[in-house]
């Protein structure tokens, strides 16, 4: 009757997602009065029984390379064995690319209710209720989860990570895993810049700044906050940007403890995948842009003459 | 050949969000009704392109919803396709709608599902993953470029911080994304012709929702933005600094 969370991973480190997920796996845990466990799938560097620290006891490791890679199908289907190997009644994972692969084919087959892209620690107060955003961010819903197993897909950003004390007891789950059907030829992953969705600072511009000629400025901000780069979906469109980084209603959804908005008008759907953010900063020559009603603070001027000033401020906060 | 095209419809990206009924319902009134845009500009249109490419293509759309979302399905077929199925039932659990469609896969013996990556309204990503998985077939999510020779697809698919390319052999369920294809805008002749083309209402088959919606809220308002003039940058990094400790 055990919490199970799936620590996702690429290249042999744990992804900074899952320490979020394992966070929230224990609180949900505790909350139930039971065992928090965390599920390996395939190997990696990181210190295992460091784990513990999150609030986990125990970590079942498939440790089969295969696995390394994620064929969908076959990664939910050892994940679906897991959780019945384990007897685990919830299991909990990220809703990052990995999480939208596998989490709804384990759904499947499980016949366990899902709720994708949590927000909040479930209420367990009358039955099993998870919020979760909808209308992509405008809005939240209350889902009831009534199927005997459960599986939450927690959104990046939403649950903030907690480490204290322990060691969790790694254990070798026996699970024959099926031969991949998906067969990859390249993995092309950015290297050196911050993934969009795990950044807690996301730089963002828009059609304002004129051409692509000029996000060198941008860069250099996103640069001095180690912050992630993204943009409006005309600047995507016109090729100025690449499309990974295009957020909004139709495009990446972000929540990070900061978004700064550089020359973007603020329309409905830009807001609709930024407005879980937790801070929002707009700066815009365009005192009526819509963007400054959904901003905490805003800088009415023109980006070329702010952007480089704000740059170097925040490098002497940071060499104060 | 045949693909299979589920579609969705959704609120227009500008409508407001509200809620009656005590938060447990969508506030319908007022509110215009668009194919799901992962459905129609992705899925939809690359359905359609490799039928260009290959006329001896089938194209199915599938859709679950009641009488009301017709209007949603024949602007699908001006587009393209050549019929739809609609399940007649409505739900808002990802498994409930899922295995409706699955039931509808199992007998239609399709090569190809494709999905749009998420629906804009309930943004699970889930649909197409559980298809996959009744189905017992692969699933490729999030699928930014997606190329067909014979019974081999090579697709282009979102990973976290990067993409990745894979071979895989059909059947296989793919949730598209933006990058698989370019958005089109029906002709008249479209138009037209979707007004004669089968759309066929089938029953649901008995399945047990597995979640369902209690009840829905709106986030909290801002409390107002703070300004601070444009010559005063130093103060804006203090105020993110210090009050809002997010720098
Ligand atoms: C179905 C649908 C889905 C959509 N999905 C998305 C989506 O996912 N994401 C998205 O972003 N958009 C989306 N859009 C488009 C959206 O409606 C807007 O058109 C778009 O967000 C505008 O981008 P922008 O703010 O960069 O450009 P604009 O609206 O042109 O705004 C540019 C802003 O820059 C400011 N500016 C100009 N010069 C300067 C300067 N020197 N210094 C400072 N500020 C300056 C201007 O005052 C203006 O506010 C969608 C639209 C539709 C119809």
């Amino acid at each position: 009757m055990s919490v199970l969370i799936l620590i996702d991973h690429a290249e042999g480190q744990i992804k900074k997602a899952s320490f979020e997920v394992l966070s929230y796996g224990a609180a949900v845990a505790q909350q139930l009065g039971t065992n928090a466990e965390g599920l390996l799938l395939g190997t990696v560097q990181d210190d295992l029984p460091a784990l513990g620290k999150y609030g986990i006891t125990k970590l079942n490791q498939v440790s089969n390379e295969a696995l390394n890679a994620v064929d969908a199908l076959v990664y939910a289907k050892a994940i679906a064995e897991a959780v019945t190997l384990t007897g685990a009644t919830v299991l909990v994972l990220s809703h990052n690319q990995t999480g939208k692969a596998v989490a709804a084919i384990t759904a499947a087959k499980l016949t366990a209710g899902l709720v994708a892209g949590a927000v909040d620690l479930p209420d367990t107060t009358n039955g099993f209720v998870v919020k979760k955003a909808v209308f992509s961010g405008k809005a939240f819903a209350n889902v009831a989860i009534t199927s005997a197993i459960k599986i939450i897909s927690l959104n990046p950003n939403s649950y903030k990570t907690m480490a204290g004390e322990g060691i969790a007891g790694v254990s070798q789950l026996n699970i024959t895993v099926a031969a991949a059907a998906i067969k990859v030829t390249s993995v092309n992953r950015v290297k050196g810049e911050v993934p969009l969705t795990e950044a807690e600072i996301v730089v963002s511009g828009g059609r304002g700044l004129k051409g692509p000629e000029n996000w060198g400025m941008v860069e250099d901000l996103a640069h001095v906050l180690h912050a992630a780069t993204a943009c409006s979906r005309p600047v995507a469109d016109s090729g100025w940007r690449p499309h990974h980084e295009h957020v909004g209603q139709t495009g990446v959804q972000v929540a990070p403890n900061l978004y700064i908005a550089i020359g973007i008008s603020g329309a409905i759907q830009h807001l609709a995948g930024v407005n879980r953010s937790k801070h929002i900063v707009v700066i815009n020559k365009d005192p009526e842009a819509p963007f400054f009603k959904a901003a905490d603070y805003g800088i009415v001027g023109d980006a070329f003459d702010v952007v480089p000033k704000l740059t170097e401020e925040i490098k002497k906060l940071k060499n104060s | 050949m045949k693909i299979l095209v589920c579609i969705s419809k959704t609120p227009d990206t500008t409508s407001k969000i509200a809620f009656k009924d005590n938060s447990t319902k969508f506030e319908e009134n007022g509110v215009q009704w668009i194919i799901n845009p992962y459905d129609e500009w992705y899925a939809l249109v690359r359905a359609i392109e490799l039928k260009e490419k290959d006329a001896s293509i089938v194209i199915h759309l599938i859709t679950v919803g009641g009488a009301d979302i017709e209007p949603i399905i024949r602007k699908a077929l001006a587009l393209g396709g050549d019929e739809a199925i609609r399940v007649n039932t409505t739900g808002d659990d990802s498994f409930y709608i899922a295995a409706q469609i699955a039931e509808v896969a199992k007998q239609g013996g399709y090569n190809l599902i494709f999905t749009g990556k998420e629906t804009i309204d309930y943004n699970s990503s889930s649909v197409g993953g559980i298809v996959a998985g009744l189905l017992d077939v692969p699933f490729v999510s999030l699928a930014t470029k997606f190329d067909l020779a014979g019974s081999t697809a090579t697709i282009t698919r979102e990973i976290d911080g990067g993409e990745e390319t894979a071979e895989v052999q059909l059947p296989v369920v793919v949730s598209c994304a933006k990058g698989v294809a370019e958005q089109r805008i029906p002709n008249m002749r479209g138009i037209m012709g979707a007004r004669t083309k089968p759309l066929k209402v089938v029953e649901p088959a008995a399945i047990e929702p597995l979640t369902h919606i209690n009840s829905y809220g709106l986030p909290p308002a801002k409390a107002g933005v703070k300004l601070v003039a444009a010559d005063n940058v130093a103060e804006l990094v203090r105020l993110l600094h210090e009050e809002a400790k997010a720098i």
